[in-house]
């Protein structure tokens, strides 16, 4: 019997060892205050990592931390309860998303904005001129699915074009498009005008002309459940400051 | 140990933790369940997208688990039988794929057989077959993943046979062909049909590799994983109705495989005095 | 209808060399130590172990000839094998067990049925025939694996230790059946066996193989009488003694001096039965024996009436006395006895 009670015990401790190490290895470094954590769009990977940097320069006090992913991802963890600081989507439509559910603070403001533009292989050398000639079945085109914003503006352009098209596949991302486009397995795709840009030599852009082209317009805004909301407002003023524009500009991104 | 823990067989501590890893796997399921819009759901159900996926998830994994089966018991008797110089790099170079990510499986693919691939613009240029972006690429893609699962439990099972049976059938008369179909096939049985299951079960839940190297496309290569994925984006509520479809098509698939025929194989001869 | 074999082969690190003849309806026993080569040169002649040099002729066809390019796989041969622990086929029935090799050959299934169960009925075993093989005992299984051999009507037949993994006390009975149905049998028969008494029982011929090579071949009882190895008398218990005979006196390389009868100069093997060796206490004996031999004795092993010693000293001897005659002298480990054996007694070889 007492065998017994101390193999129990031991069983107990045991779960209990595990249950700890468990934790720790989940539990977030939960910052207390200076940190702040911004959830961002795909597309503004590279920009808001230089823009990041670049605040630290200016306000060392403020560490900032990135989760770059889709916007309807982050749209949807943030509702979830996920423990950011900022949100920036690509689109107005996952900021209503966040902001019908009382996760938003304060009302959304636009910090920039993005184009579509067709993206082909360096040299095009299918000789793509613009969005009707993507209609051609020969071509192998593809597009972001449409329950992304790169594929709700995809399909925007393309209605206000008059065009109808078959793409070959419909990406998760505009990542799947750009990387299929680059490695020669697709003929063309339509992306951000940022991600042609981003791209670099593998890549060119071929582009919509501005009266059947969409603007999309990027919101950002502190969450409601931010830790930090004051370290979350300086990175906002910060991105929307001259020098934050010039680098949104230098990788592609419009002016609001 | 108490009267009714002797009846279990298993210790109290090892019970425990089993208890725990039950209630790990259930809970994700039970959650699903607590959130499923049941008033909706049929209206999800009944519509194209998740029939239409489900049904080329269904014909693709099957496809590709026979694949795996035609070519991955060969496989698996070549690595069991035969010692050739550098089998074992071989078998590692087979198996890699288990553990590769699933998207750089597909990006691999898409180098030897996507267009501009190793062996793809051959199989462009000359017989105009492309891969990529077609059902066939979703089965190139789940069978490259599933393989190595049957090629695993086949090659061990292959092992553990005891090689006179061999010697015995060929004595008798019989060539390596109707040795193979008549005394270790038979023998390996539990093996193969586990090594299938396993391979199935991979096939129908691939993800990575078939969206980067087949595309999404609806009816075409738009498997339901993938339909889960992207309902995920827009609509939360749709893609807990299909994820709770494939959960129940693989439930009513492991649950109906009987334990005995993964038993252990007949008592050998003598051994009952 | 004979078997003709040279068998060279080097396997891991056995050098086998062996040239094996056998005729019609004879039934040769392979005797050897473990790791003689037994068992291989059994499947060589099956055809499961490639030869490296040398030539396998059955019945006038050659199946194996390295140099000549040619190897017949197993299948293709006239042989059949009955393994060691049966190595019957589980999944399958009694009567598919022994319709396996017809089948396999081409037969239909139901005249291939039918011929099994007339070899089974044969073999007493009719009532066994939907059994599976984990049913049967062992005796049962070794009749159902010759059975499955002799179903194809074999000309060579090759048995590897078929009484090996019997207990004790079925042996006996199953060697009598045994001896039976290969009896039956008109082909060449080969078996293999460290059990001299399975020799003694099944076979004609008895080929005493040792570190892959011949080392004696004769009936059982001439390589009995005459054993030309030290294992070939240890295993039918003889005392075997090799040395340089000069006048009619043999010396071992130990120094140890037998006086022999009918000796010619040389290498010799003597021979000295256990029975001849007789034992005195005491001081050394006068009597008529020219051997006489002091020793200590090391072991004592009676079976039944008969007592076998061990005896260390100039010569390392077994003598066998009554155990009447054990208790009479008080015979312990440890005591110090006198061996002699008459020349007579002894019995001579050249080596």
């Amino acid at each position: 019997m007492i065998v017994d009670y101390c193999l129990h015990v031991r069983a107990v401790v045991v779960v209990v060892v595990a249950a700890l190490i468990a934790a720790s290895c989940a539990a977030d470094d939960s910052a207390p205050g200076a940190d702040v954590t911004v959830f961002a769009a795909a597309s503004l990977t590279a920009a808001f990592t230089e823009l990041g940097d670049a605040f630290s320069d200016v306000d060392p006090d403020v560490a900032i931390t990135f989760s770059f992913a889709g916007s309807s991802d982050l749209a949807a963890q943030i509702v979830e309860g996920a423990p950011a600081d900022v949100f920036a989507s690509a689109d107005l439509a996952n900021m209503a998303r966040v902001a019908d559910a009382g996760a938003a603070s304060g009302s959304p403001t636009v910090f920039a904005t993005n184009t579509a533009e067709i993206i082909v292989e360096a040299g095009n050398p299918k000789g793509i001129a613009g969005v009707a000639d993507l209609a051609d079945d020969e071509l192998v085109v593809v597009q972001c699915a449409p329950q992304v914003p790169c594929g709700a503006y995809a399909e925007q352009v393309l209605a206000t074009a008059g065009v109808d098209i078959t793409p070959d596949s419909f990406e998760a991302s505009v990542s799947g498009v750009v990387t299929k486009v680059t490695l020669g397995e697709a003929d063309a795709g339509i992306v951000y005008r940022t991600d042609v840009l981003a791209a670099g030599g593998g890549a060119e852009g071929v582009v919509i002309p501005d009266d059947i082209n969409v603007v999309a317009d990027y919101p950002v805004a502190v969450t409601s459940g931010s830790s930090n909301p004051d370290g979350a407002n300086r990175f906002i003023e910060f991105v929307q400051s001259d020098a934050g524009r010039a680098v949104l500009a230098s990788y592609g991104f419009g002016a609001p | 140990m108490t009267r009714r823990g002797r009846r279990v067989g298993l210790p109290f501590p090892a019970l425990l933790l089993a208890g725990i890893a039950i209630a790990f796997f259930a809970l994700p399921l039970v959650g699903l369940l607590w959130r499923a819009p049941w008033s909706s759901a049929w209206t999800y159900l009944t519509e194209d997208t998740a029939l239409t996926a489900l049904r080329l998830s269904l014909v693709t994994s099957l496809c590709a688990t026979a694949l795996s089966i035609v070519f991955g018991v060969p496989l698996a008797w070549l690595l069991a039988r035969v010692d050739f110089p550098g089998r074992g790099a071989v078998r590692a170079l087979c198996l890699l794929s288990m553990v590769l990510p699933p998207v750089v499986g597909g990006v691999a693919l898409f180098f030897a057989l996507g267009r501009r691939g190793v062996v793809g613009q051959y199989l462009d240029e000359w017989f105009g077959i492309t891969l990529p972006f077609t059902t066939a690429g979703v089965v190139v893609a789940q069978t490259f993943v599933a393989m190595p699962f049957l090629v695993i439990t086949v090659e061990a099972a292959l092992r553990q046979l005891d090689p006179r049976l061999d010697d015995a059938s060929r004595t008798l008369g019989a060539s390596r062909w109707y040795t193979f179909r008549r005394v270790t096939l038979p023998a390996i049985r539990p093996a193969l049909i586990a090594g299938a299951v396993l391979a199935w079960a991979r096939a129908f839940g691939e993800f990575g590799a078939t969206i980067t190297f087949a595309g999404n496309f609806p009816g075409t290569t738009q498997t339901m994983p993938l339909a889960v994925f992207l309902s995920l984006e827009t609509n939360p509520e749709e893609a807990v109705v299909l994820a709770l479809v494939m959960i129940a098509v693989s439930f009513a698939v492991l649950a109906g495989l009987r334990d005995r025929w993964f038993g252990a194989a007949a008592q050998p001869a003598g051994a009952a005095t | 209808m004979t078997l003709d074999a040279q068998i060279g082969l080097q396997l891991g690190s056995l050098d086998l060399d062996v040239e094996l003849r056998a005729a019609p309806g004879e039934v040769v026993a392979l005797l050897g130590p473990n790791g003689a080569g037994k068992s291989t040169v059994l499947r060589c002649l099956a055809g499961l172990v490639p030869l490296d040099r040398g030539c396998i002729e059955i019945d006038g066809v050659v199946v194996d000839d390295p140099a000549g390019d040619v190897l017949v796989e197993p299948e293709a041969r006239p042989t059949g094998f009955v393994f060691q622990d049966y190595v019957l086929f589980d999944h399958l029935s009694v009567v598919e067990n022994v319709a396996y090799g017809m089948r396999a050959r081409g037969t239909a299934r139901r005249e291939a049925r039918q011929r099994a169960h007339e070899w089974l009925e044969r073999f007493d075993l009719a009532d066994y025939a939907q059994q599976r093989p984990g049913a049967l005992s062992g005796g049962q299984a070794q009749r159902v694996a010759l059975a499955r051999a002799l179903a194809t009507s074999p000309r060579l037949l090759l048995l590897d230790e078929p009484l090996a993994a019997l207990d004790a006390g079925t042996r006996a009975n199953v060697r009598r059946d045994l001896r039976r149905h290969l009896a039956g049998f008109d082909g060449m028969r080969l078996v293999v066996t460290h059990d001299p008494v399975d020799a003694y029982a099944l076979a004609d011929r008895v080929v005493v193989l040792e570190s892959g090579r011949i080392v004696q071949t004769g009936t059982l009882a001439e390589v009995t009488a005459h054993p030309r190895t030290r294992y070939v008398a240890d295993l039918v218990g003889v005392n075997l003694i090799v040395g340089d005979v000069v006048d009619g006196v043999l010396t071992t390389p130990s120094g140890a001096r037998v006086v022999i009868a009918d000796a010619s100069d040389g290498r010799t093997l003597a021979t000295i039965r256990p029975h001849s060796v007789l034992l005195a206490r005491g001081d050394a004996v006068v009597s008529s024996a020219r051997n006489t031999w002091r020793g200590t004795i090391s072991d004592i092993d009676r079976l039944g009436d008969r007592v076998r010693l061990v005896i260390e000293g100039e010569l390392a001897l077994t003598a066998e006395i009554t155990a009447a005659a054990l208790d009479d002298l008080d015979l312990r480990p440890g005591d110090d006895v006198h061996a002699s054996v008459k020349a007579t007694d002894i019995e001579v070889a050249p080596a």
